[in-house]
């Protein structure tokens, strides 16, 4: 895994500074979901892994009469938290130091990895024990460590799966989801010294194989590494919410305890967690509640590490903040409901997406957090069918759709920028960003990329113009000037020539060459809708006047309630999982008032008045007189 | 097709506050409340916008939609301005481009005279309401902004136009559709979640003479084509179009309706790469079907050109 | 604060300005979830209760007469278990009825190895969440340092009955973030394998809660 990725040269102005660790992907993600979707195995590991834990979230979360209005409020805090966070840090920080904690503060990973090494080396230990925590995967801690002649013992069992089968994470939660029950015994077989040579698959039985093996461990080891899921400016309080113990183990036994914490993970007030652990074990385990939850506030005496420090890391979250559209990354608690949801995840696998962060999620927070133009993070916000399932579920309201094709929009922008400029002439001047608009926001971060672009070493090689943009190109030019599609249209029939006889197109090349390997394409028609139009509604209407016109909102006032009245003739969907998102989805367009038919067309009329403005009688534009 | 009382989720404890489940839920609007009976709506202007994709390899889903419309006694409009909604362009990055398209479609529907507008896509009109007006504020442009939303609200999608708009609530008595086949339903991902028309397009559906409805299992899997998704990531989003595929098969239907040509062409492409014998088609086809002049299916031959078209 | 710390920080707290100049002003929060129970004590405990059988945990009820012989029952006789300093004597078996009883206190805390070779623990708790079937412990003189209700295999924890509430921020309002808190639901699980879930990993496979009227 890439520890390290040269980011921007510090030039004194605070600009865009881009994270460092495993927050890349090495390949674009189609080369390596096309290995992974070879790999029989894993897809049915996913599969099942994937369809369980969804009923399970959407099982749990039907329960919850209120669960829109958490998602609502959880979403809410987490966007005044991004709008104060200089000062709920800085609140923090006086509260951990007031109970007794130390604060560390790190730019970027490799700054974050540092501080814990010299805290560990303090202590003259070669071994700790390690809490999952996705920051400490984030920097490469276990990596860093190992170089430094100190082993990093992961204590959950699936990192303690992945850790001993020399693996990487595939997922948030569960990161060794792609394994199935025999591989976790062979691995188990092979890396524990005096395992039980008769273990079975049983995941019970591996579950005691890892107790025997790390009892021990955690009784003896005198320094723990956590992350930490949420950290409270008022109280200087951090929790950790886990399943099995070991998180309980690690922040209880060993007399000093180093937390990572991303800086977005502060709330200003310890109620503020009422909403959010409500709102993480469901969406995350499909659980009413996840068995272990830690709350500590500082040193307790006489009880649990009495040397406690906390490292906030930056590490491109500031960068992923400077977006304004793609800060709402920054509100992820992490708990996997996109990814478990995610019709592309459940095919291609975690590794697939390269950074530590998988999924829907991952697909926008990895290339916001690196730069969209490091290693391949530009093919992550293409991962995606844009299905809009990893919304619905996201316990903080990520609009990750919206943010997917927002960051496909910085990629072609940075592309482009990228081939009319040549490296040498890249500005270096630091961007000012003193105004507040989003287009010079977003000029200034598209000249930060462009930088940080420049500096990429062996990125991606650009054709130029790319197939890509020859399609648009071609398909802009005919959209955007009708009379161009009209006469383009006229030649639709030529398209049914390659259609054979059975008027079917069964392979083409290049890029649209994708589309033929799975799906033959129907051969055009003989003519257009348009110029069917032509020929047979030859009559040109003219304009009316306001009074002919139809009273729609009546209308709909009117057939109010017929959509419910013709839904309850029939019978419940095939299946429970469609039944219980129905639910759901029918909760949250109460909640959010959205496509509601009323209200769309309310905001339709608004303007109206001042459209289709023409006297009436004349013809209307593009209309034949 | 029964309504009895299936048995709990699974993974929901006795004691949940789990509804019983007859039903889905309605859509939490349509429930406010119901009326006696519908209104005769007097005689609509009613302007279509076929999308792109339906306008140059679909046409006959655009005048099928024209063919249930007139049947109705409206007056059905073409302004013939129009080309995209500018999704392909949008979702693709390329926003720049799609302001142009977006202000096309502006222009064209913006100094047009029409009552209400349709469009048998809920993904194109998903695209209006939300991608134009946002496409045109990157670009500084407020007030096109404002007019795209403006359109946007008068434009609906089919289903919800006929239920909504003109209380269809049953299409053998009120449309003379007639269909007497197995069918089953794929919703699209922008009609089910992004515009949230509930069960509207299938419910329609049910109610056309003759048919022998079946429910989709998985209805609420993507079906992978997700624009240029499709060739992108052709490797995952063939993957996910095979078991859409086998999901149809599971229903014994040879035929599956949808209410977005780009899932259908994705689905009915893949079926007759693995020669399957399932076809797709446009709930809107199967709607303007009737007795006397039924929509013939046979083989994998619907939704492509060709032979049907309306008198 | 080192030199590092210090212009790290600056740094920081400088890019995060940076990146704030648009000014973000979101709406407050609205706070229109459940906060308060409407349910009567018994729905709320019969919630509970169901709950944590949910979780593969025991679930009995007693009165401060029947408690300590529930207690016994539950340790059997040859058992050694350890209580918290505060723990009510009278919720207790006589001594000689069930194991060998032995007293973590502040001055004389057990070692971890120690508590390892203990049978069970014996605690109370601070407040009980019915919903989500949890408990809280908030090291209150019956409840104890953390690690002795951790590291022995089989927990038994009193749950007075007017200590359930129904919801997380009915519990939550409840226990003082001075004292370090340790919710649990159940015994100790994991679904990382398959997802498929397995009680009892690291933390107490035993987890018996009596509910004290």
């Amino acid at each position: 895994m890439t520890t390290t990725r040269p980011t921007t040269v510090s030039l004194g102005m605070p600009t865009v500074r881009h994270g460092r660790g495993n927050l890349f992907a090495e390949e674009p993600f189609t080369s390596g979901a096309a290995r992974d979707l070879e790999n029989a195995t894993l897809r049915g590991n996913l599969n099942f892994a994937m369809h369980k834990i969804r009923g399970k979230r959407a099982a749990v979360v039907s329960e919850m009469p209120d669960w829109q209005q958490l998602r609502a409020a959880g979403s809410a805090i987490k966007q005044n938290v991004l709008a104060n966070l200089p000062e709920l840090l800085e609140q923090f920080e006086a509260s951990f130091t007031a109970a007794g904690g130390h604060v560390h503060w790190a730019r970027d990973a490799d700054e974050a990895n540092a501080i814990a090494l010299r805290l560990i080396q303090e202590q003259g230990v070669s071994e700790v024990n390690k809490i999952k925590s996705m920051a400490t995967q984030e920097t490469g801690l276990n990596e860093f460590l190992e170089d430094h002649g100190i082993t990093a013992v992961e204590t959950d069992l699936a990192e303690e799966i992945v850790q001993l089968g020399g693996d990487k994470p595939s997922h948030i939660v569960v990161p060794a989801i792609h394994r199935n029950r025999d591989e976790v015994r062979d691995i188990f077989l092979r890396e524990i010294d005096g395992v039980r040579p008769d273990l079975t698959s049983e995941p019970a039985d591996l579950a005691e194989a890892s107790r025997q093996r790390l009892r021990a461990k955690f009784f003896d080891n005198r320094v723990a590494v956590s992350g930490a899921n949420f950290g409270i400016a008022e109280t200087g309080t951090l929790t950790i919410v886990e399943s099995e113990g070991n998180g309980r183990m690690c922040l209880t036994l060993p007399e000093t305890l180093i937390t990572f914490m991303g800086i977005e993970k502060v709330l200003p007030r310890f109620a503020d967690l009422e909403v959010f652990l409500q709102l993480l074990p469901r969406s995350s385990t499909g659980e009413r509640m996840n068995p272990y939850t830690s709350l500590w506030t500082g040193v307790t005496p006489g009880d649990g590490p009495q040397n406690l420090h906390v490292i906030l890391i930056d590490n491109g979250r500031t960068a992923t903040l400077a977006d304004e559209v793609g800060r709402q990354a920054l509100h992820c608690i992490r708990c996997s409901a996109c990814l478990n949801v995610c019709p592309v995840f459940e095919r291609a696998g975690g590794h697939a997406y390269g950074s530590v962060y998988p999924g829907p999620i991952g697909a926008i927070l990895s290339p916001q957090m690196t730069g969209i133009e490091a290693a391949a993070n530009n093919s992550l916000p293409y991962a995606s069918s844009l299905c809009g399932a990893c919304y619905e579920v996201c316990p903080v309201k990520i609009n990750i759709p919206d943010v997917l094709i927002h960051l496909r929009g910085a990629d072609v922008e940075a592309r482009h920028s990228a081939r009319s400029t040549a490296p040498e002439a890249v500005d270096e001047t630091p961007a000012t960003g003193t105004s507040a608009s989003g287009a010079s926001r977003r000029a200034r971060l598209s000249a930060a990329a462009r930088t940080g672009a420049a500096r990429i070493v062996g990125a991606v090689t650009r054709r130029v113009p790319d197939q890509m943009d020859a399609l648009m190109a071609a398909a802009k030019t005919a959209f955007a000037k009708p009379r161009l599609l009209s006469i383009g249209e006229r030649g639709l029939p030529l398209g049914r020539i390659l259609g054979g006889r059975d008027g079917k197109i069964s392979l083409l090349p290049g890029l649209i060459g994708g589309w033929t390997q799975h799906r033959i394409i129907d051969a055009p028609p003989a003519q257009s809708f348009r110029h069917w139009w032509k020929r047979n509604r030859p009559s040109t209407p003219v304009r009316r006047t306001p009074e002919q016109r139809a009273n729609i909102a009546a209308l709909i006032e009117a057939n109010r309630g017929r959509a419910a009245e013709l839904h309850e003739r029939f019978a419940a969907p095939a299946d429970d999982y469609t039944w219980l998102m129905a639910a759901e989805r029918a909760a949250i367009q109460q909640h959010d008032a959205t496509g509601d038919t009323v209200a769309d067309y309310a905001r339709g009329t608004e303007t109206s008045a001042t459209t289709a403005s023409g006297a009436a009688d004349e013809p209307m534009k593009g209309e034949r007189a | 097709m029964t309504s009895a009382t299936r048995p709990s989720p699974p993974g929901a404890a006795p004691s949940a506050q789990t509804p019983t489940r007859a039903q889905t839920p309605a859509p939490a609007q349509a429930a406010t409340r119901a009326p006696a009976a519908a209104p005769a709506p007097a005689a609509l202007r009613i302007a279509i916008f076929p999308t792109c994709i339906v306008d140059a390899m679909y046409p006959r889903v655009a005048e099928a939609t024209v063919r249930i419309l007139e049947r109705l006694g409206h007056e059905v409009v073409f302004p013939p301005q129009q080309t995209c909604c500018s999704q392909m362009h949008v979702n693709s990055g390329y926003f720049a481009d799609a302001y142009d398209i977006v202000r096309n479609h502006v222009e064209a529907f913006s100094d047009y005279d029409y009552d209400i507008a349709v469009a048998p896509s809920a993904s194109c009109v998903v695209s209006l309401q939300h991608q134009q007006p946002d496409i045109a504020r990157r670009a500084g442009d407020p007030a096109c902004a404002a007019v795209a939303e403006a359109i946007a609200g008068r434009t609906f999608e089919l289903s919800k136009l006929l239920i909504d708009v003109l209380g269809i609530t049953d299409a053998a008595s009120q449309l003379g559709s007639y269909f007497p086949h197995r069918v089953t339903f794929h919703s699209s991902c922008h009609g089910l979640r992004h515009m949230k028309l509930g069960t509207r397009q299938s419910d329609l559906l049910r109610t056309v003479a003759g048919i022998d409805y079946a429910e989709l299992p998985g209805l609420e899997e993507c079906c992978g084509f997700g624009g240029t998704f499709s060739f992108k990531n052709a490797g995952t989003s063939g993957a996910m179009v095979a078991d859409k595929v086998a999901a149809i098969q599971s229903t014994g239907a040879s035929i599956c309706a949808g209410g977005d040509v780009s899932c259908l062409m994705n689905i009915g492409g893949a079926a007759q790469k693995q020669k399957t014998g399932i076809t797709t088609v446009h709930f809107a086809e199967i709607l303007a079907s009737t007795r006397e002049n039924p929509l013939q299916v046979s083989g994998d031959v619907a939704v492509s050109g060709g032979g049907r078209s309306c008198p | 604060m080192s030199e590092q710390t210090t212009s790290a920080k600056a740094e920081i707290l400088a890019r995060i300005r940076s990146a704030l100049t648009d000014n973000p002003q979101p709406a407050t929060p609205v706070r229109d979830y459940r906060q308060h129970s409407s349910a009567d004590a018994q729905t709320v405990r019969e919630m509970f209760i169901d709950r944590i059988v949910d979780y593969k945990a025991r679930a009995f009820t007693e009165t401060s007469e029947t408690v300590a012989g529930r207690i016994a029952e539950l340790l059997g006789e040859s058992g050694r278990f350890v209580v918290p300093e505060g723990f009510p004597a009278d919720w207790l078996p006589r001594d000689g009825s069930a194991g060998e009883r032995i007293v973590d206190t502040a001055e004389a805390p057990l070692s971890h190895a120690e508590l390892d070779q203990l049978d069970a623990v014996v605690t109370s708790s601070t407040v009980s969440c019915a919903e989500t079937g949890t408990v809280f412990l908030n090291a209150g003189p019956a409840e104890g340092r953390r690690a002795i209700s951790l590291i022995p295999d089989h927990h038994i924890c009193v749950v007075p009955a007017e200590s359930i509430v129904e919801l997380v921020p009915e519990a939550l309002a409840r226990v003082d973030h001075g004292q370090p808190v340790t919710m649990f639901s159940g015994p100790s699980a994991t679904s990382d394998i398959e997802l498929q879930r397995v009680e009892g990993v690291h933390g107490p496979r035993n987890v018996d809660i009596i509910i004290l009227d």
